[in-house]
């Protein structure tokens, strides 16, 4: 017994022994650390609100709601209105969805099904996620020198045969819509391939066994079974990559041809809120640094509100998906 | 206290090590100018303080922000001097206590420059290119321009106008003299640094010369306004305008010569010339201005100033027209002189 007791005492050198001061100390200073990173970051969204929201306030009294109904940017007579801004934002990111999202989703599919061996779905997987890493400016240069004159003759040959459809109803001289959505479907491509791979790649492997083995084919199990057990996952993608695209600024502002108008042409030019702010305040003068700073809040407003929607889905399914 | 012994200390251990560097106790220069705006003249502006600083020793930092904000800083003080295409207006002038000094330094001429196959000499007629500005004019083989250009094959093309999206001293001057020579233009679209060009489909702005440069370059059909310097190193062809005279005339050095000695010049030394006139006048020109305050600085810096005044009045002159500018005329050299000589 009393050999017993002696060796249930600590030996020197052994792990086990109660932490001493300095180490709690030290456990506790971390724990404050986080907690201020923490803190810090909400405090400085708030601050970036207050701020703007200070700098906006004499502009949102003063031009009211019609700011954001009229289509007007006179400094000279003070006429200030942006729904040419808020349409062109909405439409760009909205079209660039749709073509990035039906390829995001598409890519995420070929990645994650097992159509490519384990390898070289991780290298494409690489390849994929790169295009994030390109700087907005070089798609913007890419746009001009490369894209524009390659769809060119197809958009207008759209144009000259079916005019009639709204979407064709302008020729594409050269920056406009179209180029800057073919641009901001690639630029989001990344957001929604890697964020639905995830979605797909938490469905349990159970599923999809059970649908093989209810003797459905390969296409079959993915339409019916793998997209819409992993829906919640693929509709945030979206929403983020949505989020991402409201906000792109460089790329934009040198592709869409910053034309205040609302046109439903592809290939007429566009504005957009951020490219409005990119290139209008370098030079601003004292009266339109308030209409800018409401025109900021508007946009900042937009994307909060979609990243918010988004990360709450996010969340929400990637809790079901795991039960 | 320790701080500002400290501080001494490294300016002194600073000053020891450059002179260490250069060698040359007596010529030792320790005085930095720092100033800020117009773009326009930019391209001239930093090869003249590259060369005044080999020769002099005073380092001049200058940041192409757009004349805006360089007056925006010089009423703030932060900066030693600025730039503006547009001088300063009376209310301006007024918030700077000590008063100031505009010097023009220089001149420029806003050009057409164009992309149509084909065609390397256009001429536009006085009544036609603020039409062009208007969107009431857009096809290229329209025949108001095909009157002016016998001989010349004009595509059934439409034309696409390239303007700023950014508030710029060139949109200044250019949309003063289509203002200046249309009322239609005066009326519906205005002159400023911003304005509301017509919601038409065929108008792009590309932010910067250097956007609209490249945007004309890449879109067939294009028309844009860039100031000479710009299209003169890109090798993009540009109108001949037609003047008050009824000429058509190039731009170039001779020609915008012609359109400063019509400049009247008020007691500021402002002078804005929407419509020169003269036989052989270009006419979109206009003057930038270097901005200086009149009293309130220290010995040293008004010193450095008053040579890099100098400097751009002799030297400065002769790198203009390589550059696409023009040559101040001696008259001018002369009154700028006169108010450099009332700083304190």
């Amino acid at each position: 017994m009393a050999d017993k007791t002696k060796n249930a005492e600590p030996k020197v050198g052994s792990v086990s022994r109660p932490p001493t001061a300095f180490e709690y100390g030290y456990d506790k200073s971390f724990r404050i650390l986080t907690l201020a990173a923490g803190v810090l970051t909400v405090l400085l969204l708030v601050y970036i609100f207050w701020k703007l929201g200070a700098l906006a306030a004499p502009a949102m009294r003063e031009y009211g709601l019609g700011f954001l109904t009229t289509v007007e940017w006179n400094p000279n007579k003070n006429e200030y209105g942006i729904l040419a801004e808020i349409w062109g934002t909405l439409y760009s990111s909205f079209l660039a969805l749709l073509f990035g999202g039906v390829l995001g989703i598409s890519v995420a599919i070929f990645l994650t099904q097992g159509f490519l061996n384990a390898r070289l779905a991780w290298v494409f997987r690489l390849i994929v996620e790169m295009l994030a890493a390109i700087p907005s400016v070089v798609y913007g240069l890419w746009g001009i020198y490369v894209l524009i004159p390659a769809i060119r003759p197809m958009a207008n040959w759209l144009h000259e045969t079916l005019p009639f459809i709204p979407f064709f109803s302008t020729k594409l001289a050269g920056p406009g819509m179209f180029p800057a959505m073919i641009v901001l479907s690639i630029m989001i491509l990344p957001t929604v391939a890697a964020i639905s791979q995830d979605a797909f790649k938490a469905i349990p492997m159970k599923i999809q066994e059970a649908a093989y083995g209810m003797g459905t084919t390969k296409w079959e199990a993915i339409r019916k079974v793998i997209i819409p057990t992993a829906s919640g996952g693929i509709f945030a993608s979206l929403v983020l990559g949505f989020g991402r695209a409201l906000g792109e600024t460089m790329a934009l502002a040198m592709l869409i041809g910053n034309a205040q108008q609302v046109s439903l042409s592809l290939f007429s030019p566009a504005t957009t809120l951020a490219s409005l702010l990119a290139s209008t305040f370098p030079e601003a003068g004292a009266n339109q640094i308030g209409p800018l700073m409401y025109a900021a809040v508007v946009l900042l407003v937009i994307t909060m509100a979609v990243n918010f929607i988004g990360t709450i889905i996010m969340n929400y399914t990637s809790r079901q998906t795991v039960t | 206290m320790k701080i500002g012994n400290f501080s001494t200390g490294a300016k002194v251990a600073a000053v020891a090590a450059a002179m260490l560097v250069s060698g040359t106790v007596a010529q030792a220069q320790d005085v930095q100018l720092t100033g800020s705006g117009a773009s326009f003249p930019f391209p001239l502006y930093s090869a003249w303080f590259k060369d005044f600083g080999q020769k002099t020793g005073i380092q001049v930092n200058y940041q192409s922000k757009g004349s805006g904000a360089g007056i925006e800083d010089f009423i703030n003080g932060v900066v030693d001097f600025a730039a503006s295409d547009a001088a300063m207006d009376d209310e301006e002038i007024a918030k700077v206590e000590g008063g100031v000094v505009l010097l023009p330094m220089t001149a420029g001429e806003v050009v057409l420059a164009f992309n149509l196959d084909g065609v390397s000499d256009l001429k536009l007629p006085r009544d036609v290119y603020p039409k062009i500005f208007l969107g009431e004019v857009t096809k290229w083989n329209d025949p108001a321009i095909a009157a002016a250009n016998d001989g010349v094959d004009l595509p059934d093309e439409d034309i696409t106008v390239v303007v700023r999206s950014d508030s710029s001293g060139t949109s200044f001057n250019f949309t003063n003299h289509l203002a200046a020579i249309s009322s239609d233009f005066e009326s519906t679209v205005g002159a400023g640094k911003t304005v509301p060009w017509p919601k038409a489909s065929n108008f792009i702005a590309a932010p910067g010369n250097q956007g609209i440069t490249a945007t004309i370059k890449q879109t067939p059909g294009a028309i844009g306004y860039i100031e000479y310097g710009y299209a003169q190193q890109t090798k993009t062809p540009y109108a001949m305008l037609e003047n008050q005279a009824g000429n058509y005339v190039a731009a170039g050095a001779d020609a915008g010569k012609a359109a400063l000695a019509s400049a009247e010049f008020d007691d500021m030394n402002r002078a804005f010339i929407t419509d020169p006139k003269g036989e052989q006048a270009y006419p979109i020109a206009t003057f930038t201005w270097l901005l200086l305050y009149k009293q309130g600085q220290d010995a040293d810096t008004v010193a450095a100033l008053k040579k890099m005044v100098d400097y751009g009045l002799t030297t400065g002159q002769d790198m203009a027209d390589k550059l696409g500018y023009i040559p101040l005329p001696e008259s001018v050299v002369e009154l700028d002189r006169k108010s450099v000589a009332e700083i304190k």
